[in-house]
């Protein structure tokens, strides 16, 4: 084998690794399990990641701007608890947009610190993943919130209908990642996405108002978490205060298995899907052969790990780090 | 006195202003709102304080070094919750039925051997790999977390050992056990910091990691013995409180990442590396702690708890900004 395919081979697998593994477990799931492929298996996997993958595409974006968000768990559980809520104060035609309004107040206040007072993504939203607990809390009394009359409303149709034969969460999803993934590749918005997080003095020094990209991804965040509370509560029909918590860190192993760095500028709503169908996936394959719920725990530690680990040594060129 | 010294005093002073406020706060606040008849301030109020401070104390003191070092761990919690289950485990094993109360130290020495061991996994993947603490404790955080499961499934690890009950109650001085660990723990890693190279070289690394490597800085052995010190305390942290509570869910530990960043930056520690002071996280950790017994000393629920001391944390690191503005803004020209 010549020199230049080798490369082109470690090149290809390198840039498409995740999709290289994404088939490998595919294939080696459906061979243990024969159920694995079936078509209803495979729509309830995606249906069930739905939640997860909606809040992933807001995430991806403030990652590839440079930024974190840890708070989008107890904001989830906090949209969730105001739409069930307001569902039996106001009705739900009203609710939607009032929880709606609600959450992007949140995602603007969020988005206000780090993108115009530059703060520290990282601890802002560690401190409102606090904060929002608490409001949650505050809100609901700590208690329980559930719809009282869960046949007479149409309310279920999001997290429970079908529309031409396919699940409305999926539908949700497949929408909302089809358009922002427009926004972010074919848009000069999601340009200046890429700009803020590659370089954020580059992109200050060519025009680009940094704090206003930054104010408009966090928005989209909540955006998003708004949209998965809503498919929570129609879901569900009543939840608890906590139903979102530790849901960030998912979200962000499911953005990072995707190949955006931290460090922002790289990644795109396509490969975060991918990273939120791996999860699923796996999930899913390993209750199929057995095993129990938290065997997925150590599985997706030592996957992110190798995920990354092999991104940045193809970028390298080298496996081990140059750390003395 | 010069404007330098000035911000230099209130950033390092700030956290025991703040702890001084609360304090006086809520005294006032509790003569009025508190349904008990008894004051703030008591003394017994006060060691107990320092005693509930003790698990997440522990543990702020391993995430200042790593911080200092410019890492993260966010995998503590999971860490503590392994540790709990081995040394009530432990206990157990028919093979160190013989040896009475001795069985006490081996459960120890096991639990702070997979602290050690599970830190070191976390530094050894860092230092080799060069993937990001954060990611690389990340991902930990969920496979220790699935480790703890696997060991013991979905039920409790319990396990009373009288003699260690006792121990954990003990007072010695006026001081709880608890209490005692976390003073041992803070004077022990501000030497660390302070007096010896490891401490300086981990400052070093921190605040300029190519600098240091041009001056002949091994960065990847400081980077993890600094994991298995952090992995160390959580365990000590572990055998602290299950010494004494003797029952351990598989769920336990989680979110104390959380609580332990926020007394670490609370302190002042910052997130870029380079900086940070071992006495003021001390500080941020009875500062929290101050805060949760003053707010529901004043009758406030958990709830206000946690608005409260998110907002706190952003407050500070607003404040901290502009304290710092100055100086950099004179470091550019």
């Amino acid at each position: 084998m010549s020199e230049l395919t080798k490369k082109g081979i470690g090149g290809f697998l390198a840039r498409q690794g995740i999709l290289v593994a994404f088939a490998l477990f595919i294939i080696g799931f459906s061979l243990a399990n024969a159920r694995f492929l079936d078509p209803d298996n495979i729509m309830g996997v995606v249906r069930s990641s739905a939640i997860l993958g909606v809040m992933a595409l807001g995430v991806t974006f403030v990652v590839i701007s440079g930024n974190l968000d840890l708070s989008v768990g107890s904001m989830m559980s906090f949209s969730t608890i105001v739409v069930l809520d307001l569902h039996d104060k106001i009705g739900p035609t009203m609710a939607i947009p009032a929880m709606f309004a609600m959450t992007l107040a949140l995602g603007a206040f969020i988005g206000f610190l780090v993108g115009y007072l530059k703060l520290n993504s990282l601890i802002v939203t560690l401190g409102m993943l606090s904060a929002i607990h608490g409001l949650t809390l505050t809100y609901s009394g700590g208690k329980n919130m559930d719809i009282a009359d869960k046949e007479g409303t149409w309310f279920s149709v999001f997290g429970q209908g079908d529309a031409l034969g396919i699940p409305v969460p999926i539908l949700i999803f497949v929408l909302l990642a089809a358009l922002l993934g427009i926004a972010l590749a074919k848009t000069p918005f999601g340009r200046k996405v890429y700009a803020v997080g590659g370089n954020g003095t580059a992109a200050t020094f060519s025009g680009i108002r940094r704090a206003r990209v930054v104010f408009s991804c966090y928005l989209m965040s909540a955006f998003c978490v708004a949209t998965a509370g809503l498919i929570q509560a129609s879901r569900s029909m009543g939840s608890q205060n906590t139903v979102g918590q530790g849901l960030e860190l998912e979200v962000l192993a499911a953005v990072i298995l995707g190949g955006a760095s931290l460090l922002g500028g790289s990644g795109t709503i396509f490969k975060t899907v991918i990273g939120v169908l791996i999860l699923g996936f796996i999930q899913n394959g390993l209750l199929l052969v057995g095993l129990e719920f938290y065997v997925q725990f150590v599985v997706t530690w030592i996957i992110i790990i190798l995920a990354v680990w092999l991104d940045i040594a193809a970028k390298r060129g080298k496996l081990w780090s140059p750390i003395a | 006195m010069q404007a330098g010294t000035l911000s230099k005093f209130l950033k390092n002073g700030a956290i025991w202003g703040f702890i001084v406020l609360e304090l006086i706060f809520f005294s006032v606040a509790g003569e009025f709102l508190s349904v008990s008849d008894k004051a703030f301030m008591d003394a017994d109020n006060m060691l107990l304080l320092f005693k509930q401070s003790a698990p997440i104390g522990i543990i702020a003191m391993g995430m200042t070094i790593v911080m200092i070092n410019g890492n993260i761990d966010l995998s503590v919690g999971a860490t503590y919750a392994i540790c709990a289950v081995v040394l009530l485990d432990s206990m157990t094993w028919p093979m160190f039925a013989g040896l009475g109360d001795g069985v006490i130290f081996v459960g120890w020495g096991l639990a702070l051997l997979t602290g050690l061991v599970l830190g070191a996994l976390n530094g050894l993947i860092v230092w080799k790999t060069g993937v990001d603490a954060f990611i690389v404790t990340l991902g930990s955080m969920l496979g220790y977390r699935g480790l703890v499961f696997m060991y013991n499934g979905e039920q409790p690890t319990s396990h009373l050992n009288w003699t260690l009950v006792d121990f954990a109650e003990a007072q010695f001085l006026g001081l709880h056990t608890p209490t005692w660990f976390l003073l041992i723990v803070t004077v022990a890693i501000w030497f660390l910091m302070n007096r010896t190279v490891h401490g300086r070289n981990a400052y070093a690394i921190g605040n300029n990691r190519e600098a240091a490597v041009n001056a002949g800085i091994r960065v990847g052995p400081h980077m993890m013995i600094n994991f298995m010190i952090i992995g160390f305390l959580a365990a000590l942290s572990a055998i602290v409180f299950y010494s004494e509570s003797g029952s351990v869910n598989p769920n336990d530990g989680e979110l104390y990442e959380l609580w332990v960043i926020t007394a670490v930056v609370l302190g002042g520690t910052k997130l870029t590396g380079g900086a940070g002071s071992i006495i003021s996280t001390f500080g941020g950790v009875v500062a929290i702690q101050l805060l949760r017994k003053g707010l529901a000393h004043i009758g406030a629920d958990t709830s206000t708890v946690n608005l409260v001391i998110g907002l706190i944390l952003i407050a500070v690191l607003f404040l901290d900004r502009q304290l710092n503005v100055k100086g950099r803004e004179e470091l550019k020209v």
